[in-house]
């Protein structure tokens, strides 16, 4: 497949996914372009952010244009990730993260069953 | 307050490149009984300044490839639009479902992932030391 063809397909479906659910739209492309596009894992991370963030903000303009948006909420939950963000990332050094992953994998996993079986 | 801690601990993990929105939006509807899309409203919303902040440094460290973006930005807006419309359109109760299950691939992926980004700072880190 031409490799024009690849940006496309992986950028709409990582659109398409982080519209639908919100989220998770970094965690799809990263691995898309260290894979299929040989992309170094840093670079990447970064290149993500910079797909990412225009493809949320259009986002989020639909969801505030369609009545879901309340501005309290988003204002306490924003401020408690930014400073949460700031630590996590100049933590990151110092905490085993190959350990981490995988305990937060197994939380998301027993969320998502939660979920499942709730009402 | 509760918001604010839920918000503060996902961000520490999102800060350390793993999950992010992804445990951000079941913390919100699970412990502080947030409908599913206004949650996944506030995540989107949330993501905004951090990742801003993280975007203008990484363009100063000349670390974002640049020749690759505009296609995959334009045909993501695309994307964008029809997922935030379907997301829209479908039931709560169907949305979450369907959430669950996007959130059981990504706890998969999590734990089969080889991404060394954590990893590999923390020998150059281990190395600038013994230097």
């Amino acid at each position: 497949m031409k490799r024009h063809t690849k940006l496309m397909i992986i950028g709409f479906m990582t659109g398409l996914l982080n519209g639908l659910f919100g989220a998770g739209g970094g965690t799809i492309i990263v691995p898309f372009m260290v894979f299929l596009l040989g992309i170094e894992d840093h670079k990447a991370h970064a290149t993500a952010i910079s797909i990412i963030l225009p493809l949320t903000i259009f986002s989020s303009i639909i969801y505030i244009k369609s009545g879901i948006f309340n501005l309290p909420i988003t204002l306490n939950v924003t401020l408690g990730s930014v400073i949460g963000g700031l630590l996590g990332a100049s933590i990151l050094n110092k905490v085993p993260i190959k350990y981490l992953r995988k305990i937060f994998g197994i939380i998301m996993i027993a969320a998502s069953i939660r979920i499942l079986f709730s009402k | 307050m509760k918001l604010f801690i839920i918000g503060f601990l996902s961000g520490i993990i999102g800060g350390m490149g793993i999950g992010g929105g992804t445990i951000l939006i079941p913390g919100l509807t699970i412990f502080a009984n947030i409908e599913q899309h206004m949650a996944q409203s506030v995540n989107l919303l949330s993501f905004v300044p951090t990742a801003t902040i993280a975007l203008l440094y990484h363009l100063k460290q000349k670390n974002v490839v640049l020749n690759i973006i505009l296609n995959i930005i334009l045909s993501g807006l695309i994307g964008s639009l029809i997922g935030s419309y379907i997301s829209i359109y479908i039931n709560s109760y169907m949305l979450k479902r369907l959430f669950a299950v996007f959130l059981f691939i990504m706890g998969i992926y999590e734990i089969i992932s080889k991404q060394k980004i954590g990893e590999k700072q923390n020998e150059k880190a281990q190395n600038k030391k013994k230097q």
